[in-house]
């Protein structure tokens, strides 16, 4: 009789996953070309205003309801005109801006150069938070309006001049000729009128100008685009929309995907990358992105700045098999790094795969003789700092510290350090507190060499974690920014880079590929430089 | 026992007031909070200084305590990390976790105190070999494998189910999760109510029951089930804490946006409203449900009263 | 009258009579109730013979015990593990920390009979390294949280009133932190390499679960008519909690802290990945399990071996348990 009632307790169980499986099946869907295809999703850590979206998952949606003056061409990188007609300067500090004539917003208001002064006005002004104010910062008066303490003594960017309705004027606070290849970059967008009127309601639902419009946004679930019929633009989406959906974890997301219950996924779990191309059936994709992983070391610490230290920096650069990593933690999804930028800039952007050299290369031998030459590792042992909440950073700084340990012949010369949770990771480098070299990285927010180098190793930049600081590479920097020749700039851009070799403020680890997986129903997916998807290039059906 | 009841519920205010205490103290202890906002790059300092005034962050501690407080009086928990009002996440959280952990109470009863009674009556057996053995795979297997191979199996390779809960949350899709956050604590359940079994079924009471010729089946579920339910009682009351807000690796698994995640999310951005305002809901249902355990006892011992 | 309390417990309204002798008439009663006649005689029996030969019930366990093969097989596997924690190179003498990521997720090969792990570590040396860790993290918080939680729950269950109170107050607390921020509060600033910080940890977190569960057998078990007998005569609180109470609440303690051992292992790894537990180059099965769970389509055998090396140890230590359980029952006699 207990027999009889557990077995009915598992048929009961069985009966009811058979039920849910009948029950949470999709219903039909269009074949046609107005097929709406659905996207795995994180929902954005800030609101998703243009200036105040620096990370992957907003700049996605902005990327599809935004268009600006420039766009990056998704294959090549190269900055295009979009709502510019023409840039021009002849100083490289004055630009003088022309908007062709015809574009709107989604809710019928014409894109102006009052649409662009406002939003600039509005993203520099300290007291609107905007965590991108910085874009604006080589605009004349934005010291003014984002004073570094105390209250703005301006409301307004006194650099931004209005012509007309389609002509205004910027004016630099120094010389900077590669400028306008910057402006395809989400901080720059235009915004409508609405955006200051009501606040609330834009931020519930976004109105833009590009070729998706925002159907309803359920913050935490999702968001549905549809295509827009109004879009002026060359780009129009080939599809009739996209559904985000949010996902508490990427893997889920996958096997969401291989269930049919998804039709794409734009980042595939590390765990997953050696069964997607069967699982798939070759429907998976994995180009270089602007991307590069790189290994800081805390200057600002007698330890690892001493004299003779740029060897012991070089040594523990040679003792990494980069080579063997990729392959065997990656599956091949990143790519040995020969020079601090990112194949997506090409030759002529700057990518110089010879750059690096021979402190690229693992060499144990030589590691081992740098290494004892620059002092040997401060205390005999060295750790490598990394958070351990996001980006599963353990197994790639575990082969590091393997790598290093074989190298240099010692067991435990190297181990991970990880810290808890990414704000207090980056508390501990903001407040230069980091005692051992961290996992640092970047990724580009814009397809230009100055990106890779000015704000990373410029004297007092932004995102110069290490605190690196080399008169000669400042000098070069700002040289390359005043030189109105786009192949001289690139040129003096890579002669500031070649002293990084002999500096190593950062290890150059790997160049990090986008990856992309879809379903049956879609064709013609491919990912931008940024690793996001093309959305209005995709086919369904 | 009305009175019992009303000065149970009484301590819910210091344990309330130690909680909010305690909590916004340990999420203060793990940092500032702003600089993560702007991801890998550093926040300019003044955007990072406004974002501090505006969250009252260059307050000392007990000022920002008191205005919190002030702020929970007035209805309003604060505004999470994502700038959601933390109200608005437990309303969208909480019944998610609520029918999930409902689901793998049932589990942990009808599945736990079954396979418990089996096992006791037949120890040695071959059921109660094959149970231990059941048990061992559970404790040393981690739920995110058990929880990705069922979820493997039937949602991708069977095609029985959807791999991801959907937006509803709707009981029947929570059947699988449920399953899988109950394993665990069904190996507690298991053994606790085969010992407890074991222990009564040579109680005096239950051999006289026997003597005097009621049915088994009687005896096993009037006798010997009801002095040997309140370990597993008080066990499901002190399981609901871990049910509910510590099913993180489930609810990532199976897409599920519920109070682990949420809670688990604002521990990572030491967000102080989130996570004392998650908080203090648990502390205040395992009050509940321990109350509810307490008197509970006093249902199946008669002997106990407070009761 | 040397036991004033009658109602030990919070009781507001009492149901019947108000002195020692009502409550004690009462549940005579009830027991009646549902077991008349005979029967009940070998608990208080055993009890007064017990003041002539002391320490009986401990000592006759002991020797039950000796001749129980389950308990004999059980100590011998601890034995073996604490000897292996303490000189893991008796059986792998390689070291856990030499790696070759060419061998990267590998299957078994001569001389590595478990195969490889995704660092290309071997996973014998792995998993005969890691159980000291493991098993001093599991055996340390499981013994601390028992005792702790015992101590406190027993103490809660058989005073009741203001102790049980305070202490099932402060326990809902506990129960209301989370793993994840207490960890990252009281782990991030340790810098120790050692287990304790980490043994220290789970003991705090979990002592209010054993302690509830010890409170609840403990509120059973003084109701038992044994123990109002042996307090009508006159024992003392700490006799009547060691002789006549602890043997009868100590089951479920049992069980549940045979079952936790395994549990806290696990948590070790948890509290691994999140960054603030066990500091490599610690090895332990707990970390190699985590880190093998996210692999186990591409390389299942990372997690086969420290599981199974996890599932013997809860099985002996489980198997431990049920024979102490056994000896102590004294209905069992």
């Amino acid at each position: 009789m207990r027999r009889s009632a557990a077995r009915w307790a598992v048929g009961a169980a069985v009966a009811a996953l058979v039920a849910t499986g009948c029950g949470g099946g999709d219903g039909g869907r269009a074949t046609d070309g107005s097929g709406v295809l659905s996207a795995s999703w994180t929902d954005p850590q800030n609101p998703l205003e243009p200036a105040n979206t620096n990370e992957v998952q907003g700049g996605k949606v902005l990327d599809m309801i935004f268009r600006g003056l420039k766009k990056y061409d998704p294959r090549t990188a190269a900055a295009e005109n979009v709502l510019a007609d023409s840039i021009e300067t002849t100083d490289q500090r004055t630009f003088r801006i022309r908007l062709k004539d015809g574009w709107t917003f989604g809710n019928g208001e014409k894109v102006t150069s009052a649409s662009f002064i406002d939003a600039w006005n509005y993203a520099a002004l300290v007291t609107n938070k905007q965590i991108n104010a910085s874009f604006f910062r080589y605009v004349e008066g934005y010291d003014k309006v984002h004073p570094e303490s105390g209250k703005p003594a301006a409301q307004k960017l006194s650099g931004l001049t209005r012509q007309d309705d389609l002509n205004f004027t910027v004016e630099l606070n120094q010389k900077f000729s590669t400028w306008p290849d910057t402006l395809g970059y989400a901080a720059f967008m235009p915004l409508p009128r609405v955006f200051f009127t009501d606040h609330a309601a834009w931020l519930r639902k976004p109105v833009g100008n590009g070729p998706y419009r925002v159907e309803s946004y359920t913050k935490g679930q999702g968001m549905q685009l549809r295509a827009w019929d109004g879009y002026k633009g060359g780009d129009a989406a080939v599809n009739g929309g996209v559904d985000l959906k949010v996902y508490t974890d990427n893997n889920t997301a996958y096997t969401d995907l291989q269930a049919g219950n998804l039709d794409l996924v734009d980042d595939v779990p590390a765990a997953q990358l050696k069964n997607v191309r069967a699982d798939l059936d070759g429907r998976y994709l994995n180009t270089p992105a602007g991307i590069i992983q790189t290994l800081a070391f805390p200057l600002y610490d007698k330890a690892w700045s001493g004299e003779d230290s740029e060897k012991l920096r070089q040594g523990i650069s040679m003792a990494i098999n980069r080579k063997q990593i990729t392959r065997k933690i990656f599956q091949n999804t990143r790519i040995p790094a020969r020079d601090w930028t990112s194949p997506v800039l090409g030759a002529e952007g700057g990518f110089d795969d010879t750059l690096c050299g021979r402190v690229c290369e693992y060499d144990p031998a030589r590691a081992r003789q740098l290494v004892k030459e620059g002092g040997g590792l401060p205390g005999g042992t060295m750790r490598i700092t990394y958070n351990a909440d996001s980006g599963s950073h353990r197994d790639w700084v575990d082969a590091v510290c393997n790598s290093i340990n074989n190298a240099l012949g010692k067991d435990d010369a190297c181990v991970g350090d990880p810290v808890g949770t990414f704000a207090d990771f980056r508390n501990q480098i903001v407040g230069r507190q980091m005692k051992n070299p961290f996992r640092a990285g970047w990724q580009m927010d814009y397809p230009l060499i100055q990106n890779f180098l000015q704000p990373l190793y410029y004297t007092g930049a932004s995102s110069n974690d290490a605190h690196f600081s080399d008169p000669r590479f400042d000098r070069l920097i700002d040289r390359a920014n005043a030189e109105s020749d786009r192949a001289k700039a690139v040129d003096t851009f890579k002669e500031a880079e070649r002293i990084l070799p002999q500096q190593v403020p950062a290890i150059a680890l790997w160049y990090q590929n986008g990856s992309a997986g879809w379903s049956q129903r879609l064709s013609g997916v491919a990912l931008n430089p940024f690793s996001v998807p093309v959305f209005n290039q995709i086919k369904v059906g | 026992m009305g009175r019992y009841v009303i000065r149970r519920l009484l301590q819910m205010i210091p344990v309330f007031a130690g909680t909010t205490v305690l909590i916004f103290v340990m999420v203060y202890a793990l940092g500032d909070p702003v600089q993560a906002r702007c991801g890998d790059r550093a926040c300019d300092p003044a955007t990072a200084a406004q974002i501090r005034h505006d969250l009252y962050l260059d307050h000392p501690l007990w000022q920002q305590y008191l205005r919190y407080m002030g702020q929970i009086f007035r209805g309003d928990f604060g505004v999470a990390w994502n700038g959601r009002p933390v109200t608005e996440l437990l309303a969208s959280a909480l019944p998610v976790t609520l029918r999930l952990t409902v689901l793998a109470i049932l589990f942990e009863i009808v599945i736990g105190i079954t396979l418990g009674v089996l096992t006791g009556l037949r120890r040695g057996r071959p059921a109660d070999t094959a149970t231990l053995l059941g048990t061992l795979l559970v404790i040393s297997v981690p739920t995110f494998v058990t929880g990705y191979v069922l979820q493997y199996l039937l949602g991708v390779k069977w095609n029985l189910i959807a791999p991801s809960v959907s937006s509803e949350a709707r009981f029947d899709e929570l059947i699988v999760p449920a399953l899988v956050l109950a394993l665990t604590s069904l190996a507690y359940v298991t053994r606790l109510s085969r010992t407890s079994v074991v222990e009564n079924i040579r109680a005096d009471y239950v051999r006289t029951a026997v003597a005097k010729g009621l049915p088994r089946r009687r005896v096993i579920t009037r006798h010997l089930l009801r002095n040997s339910l309140i370990p597993v009682v008080t066990f499901i009351g002190t399981d609901i804490g871990a049910l509910m807000g510590g099913a993180i690796v489930t609810e990532r698994i199976f897409n599920i946006h519920g109070v682990g995640y949420q809670l688990y999310q604002g521990i990572l951005r030491l967000d102080s409203a989130t996570v004392v305002g998650f908080v203090t809901i648990l502390v205040i249902v395992f009050l509940l449900a321990n109350l509810l355990v307490d008197l509970l006892y006093a249902v199946l011992d008669p002997r106990i009263r407070y009761a | 009258m040397p036991e004033p309390r009658n109602h030990p417990d919070e009781a507001v309204e009492p149901a019947g009579g108000t002195g020692a002798a009502m409550g004690l008439g009462q549940d005579e009663a009830r027991s009646l109730e549902r077991a008349p006649g005979p029967g009940r005689a070998p608990a208080v029996p055993a009890d007064r013979p017990g003041a002539d030969r002391p320490h009986s019930l401990w000592s006759d366990a002991w020797r039950d015990l000796r001749r129980n093969p389950v308990f004999v097989i059980a100590a011998l596997v601890i034995l073996f593990l604490v000897v292996i924690s303490v000189w893991p190179r008796l059986i792998a003498p390689g070291n856990p920390l030499s790696c070759n990521l060419d061998n990267s997720q590998q299957g078994s090969a001569p001389g590595h009979p478990f195969g490889f792990d995704t660092q290309g570590c071997d996973v014998y040396t792995r998993v005969v390294h890691g159980a000291r860790a493991s098993v001093t993290v599991g055996v340390c918080a499981t013994v601390g949280a028992a005792l702790l939680g015992a101590l406190l729950g027993g103490l809660a269950g058989y005073h009741g009133s203001w102790a049980d109170a305070v202490l099932s107050r402060v326990s809902d607390i506990f129960f209301g932190i989370p793993i994840v921020l207490g960890g990252l509060v009281f782990l991030s600033v340790v810098t120790s390499t050692t287990v304790w910080p980490v043994v220290g940890f789970i003991v705090l977190l979990g002592w209010p679960q054993i302690g509830r569960i010890a409170r609840g057998s403990v509120i059973t078990a003084k109701q038992n008519d044994y123990v109002q007998a042996a307090r009508a005569l006159g024992a003392g609180n700490t006799r009547v909690l060691l002789r006549h109470i602890a043997p009868n609440a100590v089951a479920p303690v049992i069980v549940v802290a045979t079952i936790a051992l395994g549990t806290y292992i696990s948590l070790e790894a948890t509290l691994s990945y999140l960054g603030v537990g066990l500091k490599p180059p610690t090895v332990s099965w707990g970390i190699d399990i985590s880190q093998a769970s996210t692999q186990i389509r591409n390389a299942p055998h990372m997690l086969l071996w420290p599981a199974g090396a996890l599932s013997v140890t809860v099985l002996a230590f489980i198997m431990l348990g049920d024979a102490v359980r056994d000896a102590l029952d004294p209905k069992l006699r």
